[in-house]
């Protein structure tokens, strides 16, 4: 329950968070804590709990209050407040097909209380720091899936949230697409300094793009630090002549259990069921 | 003039030479309670005349079956002269009927779109921002009314064009127009109150078709209650639509209404629909 000495230097803090679908313990005891200005990577397979906990970060799931824990304030007490640090980007590629990329941005931009004497400036800039100022005046609907990625990022960022949660940020991009998020991403943290929380089951790009990584496997963290210190806390375990990546750390620690399907989050098929009906 | 600012130091090979995006560095100010709740209807309405603007089709499309009623159902009926009206045209009687019917078929369509929103992440990221979910609600509510009334000038020059005796008291068409969003509202609300119940699409186009006619001959905007059977008559008492083409024939016709008590019966519904619709939105979020 005591939060860390300076609880300012804590981007998020869980502490036992707990949280189930029925009798499905998605969140299982989560301990977690993200230090501000880092980017924190949470990875793990589908249903090892990931989205589960980012909805609760983000308010979207009620928790009982003392859980978690936004730059000191409460989830559960302060929702409005904490939703005002936040840029969220869900793992669907949501902008609103109907509008223009800058009519996108300036809907977040109204509701984050951009002053209407600085609105058009800031989704400007908002969208010149992702590269869609030229795109800007299309219509959502002809953007390509990693320019609705960008606009997701835009529109996260209107408001200068001091954590931005990005869930799945990269999922279902070809190559090109993914390194352009992830270079948007970098830049703006750099510019900015602010907090990245990002989940993925990539572990190339856990590797490459974050600080520290916590591998999550059935709702807890089986094992946090940075990429490199994860990977040598793996037993040498000889004649392997290439060096351990951070998927043979998440085998080590997930162990066979990973192998077994049974850990599927049936939240996870429901979503997939609803984007099939969607597409037809 | 001043030197305050460390200049920037001077970067050679930089690959992205745009300005600094400074505003992006500051969070905006906290506007103060009161006044967040209007300016979140506020940006849903202007997101609605947006999307308007963008694709007109859907306010082309939906002209049509309006001028249908008007044209072969008020046409036909006007020379029967089977319904008695008070001794207006059958026409005259039928247009206001006809616009709380079209501003009706547009509001019961918002339980569709939030589902849809939901399924795409729009709804998601839109509860992640600092709008409580009744400002949420009441911004879609009142983006309904927006649409219905885009919806009712059309009717409206239809009918005018037919021939039907409207008024154009301006401070009646802005009774008119008062009275179209909050029948919208309350009807968007209860779309979205049953959104919150079943959850899926395929079940909601289904209870919507179900409900949208029985509400529509349920009420007075075809006939007057007196012709009505008792049990009818009963539907159409507890019926809003009811009350909305009372006041719109009211407002348009100078006929007798009961204005005060439809109002009050509107504002009432559109509140009680807002605070059931924003109870069960969490539903459509987990």
């Amino acid at each position: 329950m005591t939060p860390p000495s300076d609880p300012a230097a804590e981007a998020v803090g869980c502490t036992g968070l707990i949280y189930s679908f029925g009798d499905t313990r998605a969140v299982d005891g989560l301990e977690l804590s993200v230090r501000a200005g880092e980017v924190f990577g949470l990875l793990g397979p589908n249903g090892a709990g990931k989205t589960t906990a980012i909805r609760a970060i983000t308010t979207l799931l009620p928790v009982p209050a003392g859980m978690v824990r936004v730059f000191g304030q409460d989830v559960a007490r302060d929702r409005m407040a904490v939703r005002r640090l936040l840029g969220y980007v869900p793992q669907q590629l949501s902008a609103d097909s109907g509008l223009t990329g800058r009519e996108n941005v300036a809907l977040f931009a109204r509701v984050f209380d951009v002053p209407r004497a600085e609105r058009a400036e800031r989704v400007a800039q908002a969208l010149e720091a992702v590269d869609l100022a030229d795109a800007a005046d299309r219509m959502a609907a002809t953007y390509s899936g990693g320019m609705v990625r960008r606009l997701e990022l835009a529109q996260a960022l209107v408001s200068a949230p001091r954590l931005l949660i990005l869930d799945e940020p990269t999922i279902g991009l070809d190559p090109i697409a993914r390194t352009g998020v992830w270079d948007r991403i970098t830049e703006i943290r750099t510019a900015t300094g602010m907090t990245v929380l990002v989940t993925t089951h990539y572990m190339d790009e856990a590797d490459q793009y974050c600080d520290r990584v916590g591998l999550m496997h059935q709702g807890r963290i089986r094992a946090l630090g940075t990429p490199a210190e994860l990977k040598a806390q793996l037993p040498a375990d000889g004649g392997t002549a290439t060096p351990p990546t951070l998927e043979d750390v998440f085998r080590h620690f997930a162990g066979s259990r990973l192998d077994k399907p049974a850990g599927e989050d049936f939240r996870d098929v429901r979503r997939t069921r609803r984007t099939a009906s969607r597409v037809g | 003039m001043s030197d305050a600012p460390a200049a920037p130091p001077r970067v050679s090979a930089e690959p992205r030479p745009a300005a600094e995006p400074r505003l992006l560095f500051t969070a905006p100010p906290v506007r103060p309670g009161w006044r967040q709740a209007p300016a979140r209807v506020g940006a849903m309405c202007v997101v609605e005349l947006q999307k308007l603007r963008h694709d007109r089709t859907e306010l082309y499309t939906r002209a049509v079956q309006p001028a249908l009623w008007l044209l072969i159902f008020g046409e036909t009926f006007t020379r029967i002269r089977a319904i008695p009206t008070g001794g207006i045209p059958y026409l005259d009687y039928l247009a206001p009927g006809i616009i709380a019917q079209s501003a009706m078929f547009i509001a019961i369509f918002y339980g569709i779109m939030i589902i849809w929103e939901r399924d795409s992440g729009v709804l998601t990221k839109l509860l992640v921002t600092p709008t409580p979910r009744a400002a949420l609600v009441t911004g879609k509510a009142f983006a309904a009314g927006v649409k219905s009334v885009i919806q009712a000038v059309v009717v409206i020059v239809i009918a005018a064009l037919l021939g039907v005796g409207l008024t154009w008291n301006p401070l009646r068409l802005l009774g008119v127009a008062a009275v179209v969003v909050l029948g919208s509202a309350f009807f968007s609300c209860l779309s979205m109150t049953i959104a919150g119940v079943v959850l899926t699409r395929d079940r909601l186009m289904g209870i919507g078709q179900a409900i949208t006619m029985p509400l529509f001959f349920g009420s007075n905007a075809l006939y007057p209650v007196a012709v009505m059977p008792g049990w009818l008559r009963a539907i159409s008492r507890i019926n809003p639509l009811s009350y909305q083409v009372d006041a719109l024939r009211g407002l348009l016709l100078g006929v007798h209404a009961h204005l005060a008590a439809d109002f009050g019966v509107l504002a009432l519904a559109a509140a009680l629909g807002i605070v059931s619709a924003s109870a069960l939105l969490g539903r459509l979020a987990r």
